[in-house]
């Protein structure tokens, strides 16, 4: 029983890191309709910028909120520099655009850095916390919840202010929006610049737990496109509770189901998301688009 | 009229003689070899998910520099030719016969990767090309009958595997065994040697055995359930970044076995930093070189001397980084390799002379190692020393160990 | 967004006329000639680049595969690895635990991916886009584990080793220049097959399933069986394409055949051009030659550089290398009509 509980609180940990990146990737897809291969590596790139902060001295949550500040805008920066010129163009190539970011990014973060792991501070306490046999990691709990906090700040921000509703209204129906006076290339921008700071936020919260590195992000972004599939890409809120699920089944497959083992582990959750997506075909909450003949 | 004819018959054999005595004192030239220079082709994962061994690569190519800076071997200077393959072995292929039959070079030297080398070892073994000191651990490079044209370098893992079972069968023979290792030839070599050192006992020792993937975010779930297991030995096959998670994860939830770590991942900086002193306290590892992390090695003439050069030839390289050792090392190695070769410069003497090293040692390598090859022996380090973290420092103790596989 | 469909917003690529149904003479011309200089390259080039090249020809067999199903059926794949994978080790299993000749492994990969292919294609029919995408993804991931699970059959981490092919009936062609003109042949034959398929109804039943389906599904179309059929047809080029290349490569490991290689088909056929069969052989010569160009370029950061180009290319030739190269024809053809 003991394991049991203690294994859901681990892919809770695990979980809390997918969702977190889960939730950048899908708040680019909710502003701009474009799923962003280079998040992994962009918010990879801005915990080495805070370690690079870091390493010269500033403390840590100046680090922190110059970190944020300075990814919002870098990613402000690549939407009108790099995304525009491809924007009208068919999807595909969005996405060959952005996976041309996420080897630049990568490249670069190696070239800098070297591929040396690095540990990364966390603002929370070191000593986890033991209840029984179980113990809980501050930093987990954390980082936990730090991404829920994002999560409501998100949805407060998306329906109950001006501008929130704006990005919605650019995202979902640019023509209308333009004659409404809505600047839809900005919010365009915003939607990139917020999905960096998310990812920014998802960096320095996971880089303590699975330690610094390029490549850092890379294992864990197929993981967030499957808890963002799994939760329905419409859904911030899906996408993070999908992020949970993916966590949890992983952590007792591999623990309670002897013959696959660890080895498959992944397999398998991938496989239960597409099962659920049979059922549901745009995940647990996401939106189906509706068809008009 | 004689004496024309004489003097005729006698300028040519004087001219024949001067020319076969100067092509002769030059030298005897295989491809990629000439008065001037020697072509050593070689392929790293720089990009890709193993670069981080990339660094391997650069530091040889330091280090040649160096070597060619300091008048090269015998008046000729290393023409270092290096390529990506991405850990990739169908990239392997190609580079490599890019290098033998484009570059036309005299050796490969150092490839990294036990894929990426399989790929290519009946190719190579099949163009007699020396394919030599290898840059992996895995067992079957030392293997002179089947691919006469391979050698390894490095223990290999299986040698070091058995080091550990030999010891818990001495000192520790009631023990539970858990296994955490990667799910790839590296993991699976260091497990076969270490169940192969204990022999009949495995089924009885070893209570659990997990694995994980490279792409796997943390290890916690393989170390709750060892734990869990009721273990009380641990074998480490980890590579930095996880061990460094494994060591942690266990001091966290408070599992304190007796912790065998592999020598890939005993690096102070890379590894042990990360995890914690505290959490590392006791860990047990085998070293065959000398991490200049270490305050044990601070005074260390061997040490200050790699210090300098990576300050001189590579001075944005990462000094905490224990793949610049290694680098450094090997080459080392192919440099003794190429001097024994002397002037003749031909792919059968490379060969022979690399089979043909006799108590060679390498200032990195720990007191008492010694470099020995032959044409029976294709695996040229072969001891390794025990070594317990106390401190803040590795503790040799017990004797050097001579690890062949038997 | 407005209201369209998922699978509309997400390929809207002009595409030549695939109605267009007459052939030029000078085509045909162009095509022959085009293959009468590849077949005599074997005798000037090195045995080393013939070996680059055939690579190249397995990779564009995979990447028409891809496109009949990305471009012209607008079913996104993430996944084509997998069934590279496959055909692959069934290449590999064959040879070395049957001892059968590498001929015949071939039309048994080709099958076995057209199966596979097919029955994937079934529960995908329910999914689109994005969903769909990432069940795709889930092939390209399952394969290496599944490819390391089953160690009896695959040599596991370890990967097996393939024997040698020999030219046959004793041809005076060394082993490259015999698997040169191999791959080359398969690739003929399978384009001429496939160009014809897409020339045809089967072609044009796809193009509308992409574009309008459920005006096609109202035409009588049977969505589901085409859906599925093109999931497998393409998985049974994509399946011999990855015959050939472990022929080719002469190894086969669990590591060749992982996620990077999918994305890289999915960025060949990007690049190459969609809706194009010639994009194929640009897209497969792309990403084929242009990693390795890269690093002569920068050693220090090669991916990054190679990150540059795909970034330009995509601002550059939007519709591929394909569309960019039939624009200029185009333009050309107009300004010379306008002379005339």
């Amino acid at each position: 029983m003991e394991t049991l509980i203690q294994q859901i609180i681990g892919g809770l940990a695990n979980g809390g890191i997918y969702a977190s990146l889960a939730l950048a990737l899908v708040m680019i897809y909710q502003a701009t309709d474009v799923v962003n291969f280079a998040q992994g590596e962009m918010a990879m790139f801005s915990t080495y910028l805070a370690w690079s902060f870091l390493n010269a001295g500033l403390p840590y949550w100046l680090t922190f909120f110059l970190t944020v500040g300075l990814s919002f805008a870098g990613g402000i920066l690549i939407q009108r520099v790099i995304i525009r010129p491809v924007e009208t163009a068919p999807i595909l190539n969005i996405v060959i655009v952005c996976i041309g970011l996420l080897v630049i990014f990568n490249s670069i973060a190696g070239w800098i850095y070297t591929y040396l792991i690095k540990p990364f501070p966390s603002p929370f306490p070191e000593q986890p916390l033991k209840i029984g046999n179980i113990f809980l990691g501050f930093h987990n709990l954390g980082a936990i919840g730090v991404t829920l906090a994002l999560l409501i700040l998100l949805y407060l921000f998306f329906r109950h202010t001006p501008l929130g509703l704006t990005l919605r209204a650019a995202a979902q129906n640019p023509e209308s929006s333009r004659l409404v006076g809505i600047r839809v290339s900005r919010m365009l921008m915003l939607g990139w610049g917020l999905a960096a700071l998310i990812g920014a936020v998802a960096g320095m919260m996971v880089a303590p737990i699975v330690f610094l590195d390029p490549n850092m992000m890379s294992g864990i972004l197929i993981y967030a496109f499957a808890s963002a599939t799994l939760g329905g890409f419409t859904s911030p809120g899906g996408a993070v509770l999908g992020g949970f699920i993916v966590g949890i089944i992983e952590n007792l497959v591999g623990t309670y189901v002897a013959f696959i083992g660890t080895q498959l582990k992944f397999t398998v959750a991938l496989v239960l998301i597409i099962g659920v997506l049979l059922v549901k075909p745009s995940g647990l909450f996401g939106k189906a688009a509706i068809q008009r003949v | 009229m004689l004496g024309k004819k004489v003097i005729c018959i006698i300028s040519v054999m004087l001219g024949l003689l001067m020319i076969g005595g100067f092509v002769y004192a030059k030298g005897k030239y295989g491809p990629g070899a000439s008065d001037t220079e020697i072509k050593v082709g070689h392929t790293n994962p720089y990009s890709g998910p193993a670069s981080a061994y990339g660094v391997i690569g650069k530091a040889i190519g330091a280090y040649f520099k160096k070597i060619n800076d300091e008048g090269g071997i015998n008046g000729r200077k290393i023409n270092y030719i290096s390529y990506d393959d991405g850990y990739s072995p169908p990239k392997t292929v190609e580079q490599v016969r890019r290098l033998v039959e484009q570059d036309q070079v005299l050796l490969i030297f150092q490839n990294l990767g036990t894929p990426t080398n399989s790929a290519i070892w009946e190719y190579v073994n099949k163009k007699k090309v020396p394919h030599i000191f290898v840059a992996t651990g895995a067992t079957k490079w030392g293997d002179p009958q089947g691919h006469p044209w391979t050698m390894g370098w490095q223990p290999n893992y299986q040698s070091e595997g058995r080091i550990y079972a030999r010891y818990v069968l001495e000192k520790l023979p009631k023990a539970k065994v858990g296994i955490l290792y990667q799910n790839d030839d590296y993991g699976k070599d260091y497990k076969q040697g270490f169940t192969d050192g204990l022999g009949d006992k495995t089924k009885t020792m070893v209570v659990l055995e997990q694995s994980y993937e490279v792409t796997d975010t943390t290890v916690d779930l393989q170390i709750v359930n060892l734990k869990n297991s009721g273990a009380d030995v641990f074998f480490n096959i980890t590579t930095p970044k996880f061990a460094a998670m494994a060591i942690r994860k266990a001091h966290e939830i408070g599992w304190k076995p007796t912790h065998f770590l592999n020598e890939v991942s005993n690096s102070i900086k890379a590894v042990i930093e990360p995890a914690g002193y505290e959490a590392s306290q006791g860990l047990i590892t085998t070293f065959y070189s000398k991490d200049p992390d270490d305050p044990h090695w601070k005074d260390d003439p061997a040490v200050k001397d790699w210090l300098k050069w990576m300050k001189d030839y590579y001075p944005e390289g990462n000094i905490h980084d224990r793949f610049y050792v290694y680098g450094y090392s090997a080459a080392q190695t192919l440099v003794q390799v190429l001097k024994q070769a002397g002037d003749h410069l031909t792919r059968e003497n490379i060969m022979k002379q690399a089979a043909n090293l006799k108590d060679f040692t390498v200032p990195m390598l720990l007191p008492g190692i010694k470099i020995n090859t032959s044409p029976k022996d294709f695996r040229p380090i072969e001891q390794e020393q025990l070594a317990r973290f106390e401190g803040k420092t590795w503790v040799l103790f017990g004797e050097v160990i001579d690890a062949s596989v038997r | 967004m407005e209201n369209r469909t998922e699978t509309t917003e997400l390929l809207e690529v002009k595409h030549a006329d695939p109605l267009d149904t007459r052939i030029e003479g000078w085509k045909v011309a162009g095509v022959i000639a085009v293959l009468a200089f590849a077949s005599l390259l074997p005798f000037v080039m090195s045995s080393y680049r013939l070996f680059q090249f055939s690579l190249a020809f397995a990779y564009a067999i995979a990447l028409f595969g891809l496109n009949l199903l990305t471009g012209y059926n607008g079913q996104i794949s993430l996944g084509h690895g997998a069934f590279y994978a496959i055909g692959a080790y069934t290449t590999a299993i064959m040879m070395e635990h049957w001892g059968i000749s590498y001929i015949w492994t071939i039309p048994v990969a080709g099958f076995i991916c057209l199966v596979v292919g097919f029955l994937f294609g079934i529960p995908a029919l329910r999914l689109t886009g994005l969903y769909l995408a990432l069940a795709t993804f889930t092939l390209a991931i399952a394969a290496p584990q599944l490819l390391k699970y089953f160690e009896e059959w695959t040599g596991g981490v370890q990967g097996i080793v393939l024997s040698e092919p020999q030219a046959p009936f004793g041809l005076p062609l060394n082993k490259d220049q015999w698997l040169y003109y191999f791959t080359l042949s398969i690739l003929v034959v399978l384009f001429i097959v496939g160009w014809n398929l897409l020339r045809g109804r089967v072609g044009r039943a796809i193009v509308a399933i992409r574009d309008h389906h459920i005006a096609a599904e109202s035409m009588g179309i049977n969505l589901p069986l085409y859906k599925s059929l093109t999931f497998g047809v393409s998985a049974m080029y994509t399946g011999v394409a990855g015959a050939l290349g472990a022929i080719v490569v002469q190894y086969v490991a669990p590591d060749s055949f992982n996620i990077f290689l999918s994305i890289s088909f999915l960025t060949g056929v990007v690049i190459g051009g969609l809706s194009s069969i010639s994009g194929a052989i640009f897209g497969a010569f792309f990403i084929q030659f242009v990693p390795t160009y890269a690093q002569d370029i920068s050693d220090a950061a090669p991916w990054a550089i190679y990150g540059i180009f795909l970034i330009i290319f995509m601002y550059a030739m939007p519709m591929g290398i394909a569309g960019f190269l039939q624009g200029l024809w185009n333009r050309l053809r107009r300004r010379r009509l306008v002379d005339s």
